[in-house]
């Protein structure tokens, strides 16, 4: 089971939904995860909304066999960092065949549920990356 | 004024399973099911994949290619009839991860098979009202069937989503008309909170699909004073690949008519998607002016028939997004336990 | 501000101890660091003590007054007693604030603890309570474990610098040795290269030998102001250098993946704060909750050059008698890891070495040692520097 409570997932569905992170218009910074403050301007920074591409790249990656609570069914399942065309980095599972992911390989994202709260619960969907 | 399909968008996911796999668990033989199902494999979903995840790649998909503005959507109608939620919309999931949220109506269709042309026929006549400027419709399916029954044989997975619309010079393809023909007959269900359906064997074939599909071509061609030499392409609900065969020829159509549509042999029984897999596969390579003729079925039971004429636009959108024989390429075939554990049959925890 | 020492240490057993409740490890530790200091309960003027997650290991909040109620300092004479959080470096995080109440005058006498029970909820859970101290909604949704940020790390790692699982295996092995003459250690059995290898992929290139284990355990010391450290104990340690530094929660944020910035600024710091460098450390307790935690950490503190920390490890230098003893105590890996409990543990660690009291894992003429503690995945770290000399 994984916990998290409808409203705290939902805070931030779209931007799990459609990439959609921050932009400071000041120092011209991509955030994904999202940031309301940016981190280099602090007070001084201009924050809009921005949908990423969502063209990225994998920075490392592993296979992960014990899984997280809730992730059982998944493994073994790729977990990667990737490295977003627009600069910013984040944490994403990578469908693909464990023996093919490479550190550089290039990425598209894809719709996916992350998982859910048991049987009874919520639902969580998201974005996961496959190979371009 | 016209009403017809701005754009499509179709998803398949990798995995598939053979025939031969599934008989060999339950003893069955497999060259007989071949032969008698026409249907060679089916597509089985990822473990992270259900309805909502595959409408979502399919709405994304029939945006893409035709570039439309999301925020035109004013209705997002999913047809399914495994909808991830009882109750809480599929089609709000949709609507948000494709950008057409919040100035937009949606509802989640069920009609066994059909509940994705009548989500088509819905926006039809919102478009053509004037409620609407465009609508998204969609039909997606992680077909169930439960273990060792016929239907574990051909239960897909697959969607299709189709942009409609009224604006002449965006239309893709025409809808010139629809017919329904419907009428109650349990020819199959399932009952509320139960994991796989019921059907009635035998008894879903003439009185069931037979009866919907026929009354309903042959209503719309009477409607329209059309015959089947007058199309170049027809598709039919395709839970195998005899049923609409035998439809084709019962109403007069030929098998190359049939052939770029009939999609089922190597995805299997999509459900909501299967006929609109058939009508997409064939716009796939229509050429502006070509004719379709499609019919879908839905158990309970009615038959949904359209008219359709491709129009110039399709060459300029066509090659924007994945074509159905482009997904049903590079398949991943998976053994049965792998396949259980990817349909949940493998309970844990 | 002034000099601070440590006067009295105690640390419980670590393992599973399953007849024991998180308040029972706490009052063992507290009580067996006091009476090592020899001082009074009503001379006690604060107490700080670690902890991670007394909520979702044992749902218990309120962690300080239940310690202070336990140990017999809040009836009457009302000790103040604060809980300290930040992940897996709790602890260190517990023994920093001491060092700040004491050398700032404000008290002198204090207690710094660390404490955690694990092993009342299934391991599934534990791991799940841990996985909090990452970014739950960006990291813990995706799938995201500790052992598999930390492979992400050792991952990168080996594709830059050439670093083998082999020369990941030979840091379990080394601390499994050292741990054996630990009387407080978890597991005391020796491993070899070939079976850390030949254990479970956790997450690769992490076998379940390259990681650290699900403990409970408590550890106290005692501290007091410098200039009285003598009242109490013939060999009192001081306190050369606290520091302290963070860094992105998430490990997708970081510089250099390679990397933990946290380490090597708290680092930097310590070793300003001490007037030293890292040749003048003698040994040093990192934090190896995984095999290429104390890779980095070797690289980052300074005692190996980036990239070299593999090697170093498999030429013996960070063995007892080589060039820098890492993790004598058997680290976190050997020892065990009750979350909260230990940076106070590491700082036991060099007491013990510094006094000449840690038998066969003695490091000869030890005098001036280093702890190392971080929580998550590198977002926070807390170094200390300990001398037998004021």
């Amino acid at each position: 089971m994984i916990i998290m409570s409808v409203p705290r997932f939902w805070r931030k569905q779209v931007a799990r939904y459609n990439l959609v992170g921050t932009h400071c218009k000041k120092c011209d910074e991509y955030f994904y995860p999202p940031r309301n403050m940016c981190p280099a301007c602090r007070r001084e920074g201009e924050i809009e909304d921005y949908k990423f591409s969502g063209k990225g790249e994998v920075v490392t990656y592993t296979v992960i066999h014990a899984a997280a609570e809730g992730f059982e069914n998944q493994t073994p399942y790729v977990l990667g960092i990737i490295k977003l065309e627009e600069g910013p980095s984040l944490t994403s599972q990578i469908i693909c065949k464990p023996e093919t992911v490479q550190m550089g390989m290039k990425v598209k994202p894809v719709f996916r549920k992350l998982g859910q709260d048991g049987e009874q619960g919520m639902i969580y969907y998201g974005t996961k990356f496959v190979p371009e | 004024m016209s009403v017809g399909i701005v754009s499509y968008g179709a998803y398949v996911p990798q995995y598939r399973i053979k025939i031969e796999e599934i008989a060999r668990v339950w003893g069955d033989d497999a060259e007989i099911l071949k032969s008698g199902l026409m249907v060679f494999e089916k597509s089985v979903p990822d473990v992270d994949e259900d309805a909502a995840t595959i409408a979502v790649e399919a709405a994304r998909a029939a945006v893409l290619r035709s570039g439309i503005d999301a925020q035109r959507i004013g209705a997002v109608y999913t047809g399914s009839e495994s909808h991830p939620y009882a109750v809480k919309p599929t089609s709000t999931i949709v609507a948000e991860a494709t950008g057409a949220t919040p100035v937009l109506t949606a509802a989640d269709f069920e009609f066994a098979c059909k509940a994705g042309t009548a989500a088509v026929q819905a926006c039809m006549g919102l478009v053509s009202s004037g409620m609407i400027d465009l609508g998204l419709a969609i039909g997606a399916d992680v077909a169930q069937g439960a273990p060792g029954d016929a239907l574990e044989y051909t239960a897909a997975a697959g969607g299709v989503a189709y942009i409609i619309g009224n604006k002449e010079s965006e239309l893709t393809a025409i809808i010139e008309d629809t017919y329904s023909f419907t009428t109650d007959t349990p020819d199959f269900w399932r009952r509320e909170g139960m994991p796989y359906p019921e059907h009635g064997g035998r008894f879903t074939g003439e009185p069931g699909y037979f009866k919907h599909v026929t009354n309903a071509a042959k209503g719309l061609m009477a409607k329209m004073d059309t015959k089947p030499t007058d199309y170049d392409y027809a598709v039919f609900h395709q839970p195998n690949g005899k049923f609409p065969t035998r439809a084709a020829s019962m109403l007069g159509f030929t098998k190359e008519q049939i052939k770029p549509g009939l999609v089922v042999p190597r995805l299997g029984n999509t459900y909501s998607g299967s006929c609109m897999m058939g009508i997409a596969a064939t716009l796939d390579q229509a050429k502006p002016g070509d004719r379709i003729f499609a019919t879908a079925f839905g158990s309970g039971a009615g038959g949904d028939a359209f008219s359709i004429t491709v129009t110039d636009k399709i060459e300029e959108i066509r090659d924007k997004a994945p074509k159905v024989e482009e997904l049903l390429e590079n398949p991943i075939y998976m053994d049965y336990a792998q396949y259980a554990r990817h349909k949940g049959k493998i309970k844990i925890a | 501000m002034r000099d601070v020492a440590i006067i009295g240490v105690k640390n419980t057993k670590f393992g599973e101890l399953w007849d024991r409740s998180f308040r029972d490890v706490v009052v063992e530790a507290g009580v067996g660091a006091v009476s090592d200091a020899g001082v009074v309960g009503d001379k006690i003027d604060a107490m700080f003590v670690g902890n991670m997650s007394g909520g979702q290991f044992v749902e218990q909040e309120h962690i300080g007054a239940l310690i202070a109620d336990y140990s017999g300092l809040a009836k009457d004479i009302h000790v103040p007693s604060t809980r300290v959080e930040a992940a897996c470096a709790s602890g260190g995080l517990a023994l920093r604030q001491g060092i700040y109440s004491v050398a700032s005058g404000m008290d002198d006498i204090v207690i710094a603890a660390g404490a955690e029970k694990m092993t009342d909820v299934p391991s599934a859970k534990a791991s799940s309570a841990l996985a909090a101290a990452a970014d739950r909604e960006w990291e813990g949704i995706m799938g995201a474990t500790f052992p598999g940020l930390y492979a992400m790390i050792a991952k990168m790692h080996m594709h830059k610098y050439g670093t083998t699982s082999e020369q990941l295996a030979e840091v379990a092995v080394k601390n499994h040795f050292n741990g054996q003459h630990n009387p407080i250690a978890q597991y005391k059995s020796q491993i070899t290269v070939e079976s850390v290898l030949k254990s479970i992929m956790v997450a690769d290139p992490l076998h379940i030998f390259d990681c650290s284990p699900i403990t409970d355990g408590a550890s106290a010391v005692v501290l007091a102001p410098a200039d009285v450290a003598h009242e109490y104990t013939d060999t009192p340690i001081y306190i050369k250098a606290t520091a302290q530094a963070s860094d992105t929660i998430a490990l997708h944020d970081r510089r250099d993946i390679t990397t933990l910035d946290a380490s090597v600024v708290a680092g930097r710091r310590a070793y300003e704060m001490a007037k030293m460098g890292p040749k003048d450390i003698q040994l040093v307790e990192v934090h190896d909750c995984f095999t290429i935690a104390e890779i980095c950490a070797i690289e980052d503190l300074g005692f190996a050059k980036k990239g070299e920390g593999g090697i170093v490890t498999q030429n013996g230098e960070t063995a007892i008698g080589g060039r820098i003893p890492v993790n004598t105590s058997g680290g976190l890996k050997s020892c065990g890891h009750p979350v909260g409990a230990t940076g106070v543990k590491q700082a036991i660690e060099i007491v013990e070495q510094l006094r000449g009291e840690a038998g066969k894992r003695q490091v000869d003429g030890a005098e001036i040692g280093m702890t190392h503690n971080v929580g998550g995945s590198g977002a926070t770290a807390v170094v200390h520097i300990l001398s037998r000399n004021r």
